[in-house]
């Protein structure tokens, strides 16, 4: 193949493996910490990007440069999840955690629901798909096959940082000591003085706000979001999670990029890409048969 | 021996007789019609077109002095998805008051409920969906269609396109039968006139990422891009090629012809082909009226292009209840037969199947953000080049 095209399948894949990976890190910190699946996590990053969209919608009526709605957009819709994602945790988390891990499951794969509802319905005309700003520069440089455009590598790069800087959270600060702490054993970590409400809260906010910069970056690369973006992304987050090994951070990042890059693989291989899916999905059932804790879980035994 | 009161009760009793019969047939009884098309989602703007027009030639008939019903119109939104379209077609069919059907703007969902039609026995005429199966796929006396089918759009397509020049294609088409159905009989007229197809690809229409895809085409190399599907992911590739520095002409179907499109891509729109049965609304024979009346009632949507169909779907089965009562059957027989039908999209005839014998086809291109007719445009007289 093409030097040229081969950078280019490289390019895309990156784009959206860095999209999963993004939701699957909060898959794993959500699991490490509490063994808790949040099936609405992609309905979180959902209500994200239509958050963020609203908010470009109020600065436009103030012609705010562009530059600055983004900051905003990214600021704002990522503290409002990071927000939604702790209230989800204390009201609907929390109080059932003595209770069997499935009642967990099912709350909030029906708050999600309600999330994704509540969008289509009163967002006005939700149930159509939405035009999201081209707001990233539209700057691209031709290399023989490869046109490489500033934005998708601007999007890469600020997902790179964003699970980057989650990792250093976790390893270099107080609280991330407290949260690997808490992933140990709770019990131990509550007789170590560490606030156990308050750690679980700070790691849903977490994961939830790195959601909300997944669907915010989403909308910008397709420049369109919909109400029910958030179901195969969820879907997909959580394979990649699991694939990789739920519990732990690098394993999300492999899942991740190893999604994207089956279905790209199934894009060129199969003369009917809509086939690329279930290629896709059908490697990570395979894959999740040979090693049902994951690729990555069982080389450390900290998880997070 | 005499009876006064029975006698009494006699005359009492053809007065009353006489007064029941006149009486009824002064009176209006209401007659229940269903419209069905996408109220909501990506291509709900096509469906509110549908449904308003519709509205309008129920309410102008009811306005009309001499009618002798009252007609009341029931919408209902398929979402443009089969499994919700079989759903509230059970619904309407299900209801006995509702006589007959003005349905679907989507093919694969028109595909889905033409048994349920043929169940209940419930005459219906179709308003926009192409797939030519949906009157050609079945021997149900109870479908019928008023606009052209997508075997006449993509044989006039192909030999355009051939006349302009191009001779390589790359197909991108979603995977219903819409879809499916344009790629089939694009591909027979194309191969009909030498063009060559370089690569075929059957997308899901839900589909977000395309950018795979599209470099496989950029590899191919094509000088066209013919897209075989609906607005939403038509906006979604032309978006995408962009993404990837790919500047080949990009041809749609009818799916395509709608404002969505244009909003949605922005600039890129731009010479974008598209073709579709019929003729634009003000060129038709009735589109002067429609478009009047249309304005004049102050929908909030636009009737966009399949409005004045739904407009003449309605008006005919208007017509054939004025003339052989609210009687399904009846409906469904008087429909079979129609004949040189005045219509505001031309005289309507039904083939054995059903279908609308006009094979009247519409060449579009976009320029400086609006469908404006191939004949008309900057790019017919030579003043822009596709290429």
């Amino acid at each position: 193949m093409d030097l040229g095209f081969f950078a280019q399948y490289l390019i895309n894949g990156l784009v959206q493996g860095i999209t999963y990976a993004l939701v699957a890190v909060g898959f794993t910190l959500f699991f490490g910490v509490l063994d808790v699946i949040k099936f609405s996590h992609g309905d979180v990053l959902m209500l994200g990007a239509f958050t963020a969209l609203a908010l470009f919608l109020g600065l436009d009526q103030l012609s705010t440069p562009a530059w600055l709605s983004l900051t905003i957009m990214l600021c704002l819709g990522t503290l409002a999840m990071a927000l939604v994602g702790a209230l989800l945790c204390k009201f609907l988390v929390l109080p059932l955690k003595e209770s069997p891990p499935l009642n967990t499951l099912l709350i909030t794969l029906m708050f999600g629901s309600v999330i994704r509802e509540a969008v289509r319905l009163f967002f006005p005309n939700g149930s159509n798909p939405k035009p999201f700003p081209a707001l990233l520069p539209e700057t691209s440089i031709n290399w023989g096959n490869l046109n490489l455009r500033l934005d998708s590598v601007m999007l890469i790069f600020t997902g790179a940082m964003a699970i980057v800087l989650t990792h250093l959270f976790i390893q270099k600060t107080r609280m991330g000591l407290a949260i690997r702490a808490v992933a140990q054993d709770e019990e131990t970590a509550r007789l170590m003085g560490i606030n156990f409400n308050k750690t679980v809260l700070m790691t849903f906010a977490l994961g939830s706000g790195l959601a909300a910069l997944s669907g915010i970056s989403t909308g910008l690369y397709y420049q369109e979001i919909n109400f029910s973006m958030g179901l195969m992304l969820g879907v997909i987050g959580f394979s990649a999670a699991v694939v990789g090994g739920l519990g732990s951070i690098y394993g999300a990042i492999v899942g991740g990029l190893l999604f994207a890059f089956l279905q790209t693989l199934g894009a060129i291989w199969f003369s009917v890409p809509a086939y690329k899916d279930v290629f896709a999905f059908t490697v990570i059932i395979m894959l999740m048969a040979w090693r049902p804790t994951g690729l990555l879980a069982d080389r450390s035994s900290e998880r997070v | 021996m005499t009876f006064p009161i029975l006698r009494r009760l006699k005359v009492l009793f053809v007065f009353g007789l006489c007064f029941f019969i006149f009486g009824c047939s002064e009176q209006s009884d209401t007659v229940k019609i269903t419209f069905i098309g996408p109220l909501t989602g990506g291509v709900s703007a096509g469906g509110l077109g549908g449904r308003n027009s519709a509205d309008l030639a129920i309410s102008l008939r009811n306005q009309l002095p001499g009618t002798k019903y009252e007609y009341e119109l029931v919408p209902l939104d398929d979402e443009c998805k089969p499994n919700i379209g079989v759903q509230v077609a059970t619904k309407a069919a299900a209801d006995k008051d509702i006589v007959a059907g003005v349905t679907h703007y989507c093919s694969a969902v028109a595909m889905g409920t033409v048994d349920v039609y043929h169940k209940f026995g419930l005459p219906v005429i179709v308003w926009g969906a192409v797939l030519p199966d949906i009157t050609y796929g079945n021997n149900h006396k109870e479908i019928h269609r008023v606009n052209g089918t997508m075997i006449n759009q993509n044989s006039v397509a192909a030999e355009f396109m051939i006349e302009q020049g191009f001779s390589s294609w790359a197909v991108i088409h979603d995977t219903t039968d819409y879809g499916k159905g344009h790629f089939k009989y694009f591909e027979k007229a194309l191969l009909e006139q030498n063009g060559s197809i370089l690569g075929t690809f059957g997308v899901n229409p839900d589909q977000q990422d395309f950018t795979a895809e599209l470099t496989k085409i950029k590899a191919l190399n094509p000088e066209v891009i013919y897209f075989g599907g609906l607005a939403p992911t038509g906006v979604r590739i032309r978006a995408q090629m962009d993404k990837l520095g790919m500047t080949q002409v990009f041809q749609g179907t009818s799916g395509i012809v709608s404002d969505a499109f244009i909003d949605g891509v922005g600039d890129l729109a731009e010479g974008v082909l598209a073709f579709r049965e019929g003729a634009p609304t003000e060129k038709l024979p009735g589109g002067k009226m429609f478009i009047q009346a249309y304005e004049a009632r102050g929908f909030n949507e636009p009737a966009e292009a399949y409005g004045a169909f739904a407009f003449a779907a309605t008006d005919l089965i208007i017509d054939v209840i004025e003339k052989v009562g609210p009687d399904r059957n009846l409906i469904r027989d008087e429909l079979n037969v129609t004949q040189e039908h005045e219509s505001i999209v031309g005289p309507v005839t039904f083939d054995s199947y059903g279908q609308n014998t006009i094979a009247l086809i519409t060449k579009y291109v976009i320029q400086d953000g609006s469908w404006v007719l191939w004949e008309d445009s900057e790019y017919a007289l030579g003043n822009r080049s596709l290429k």
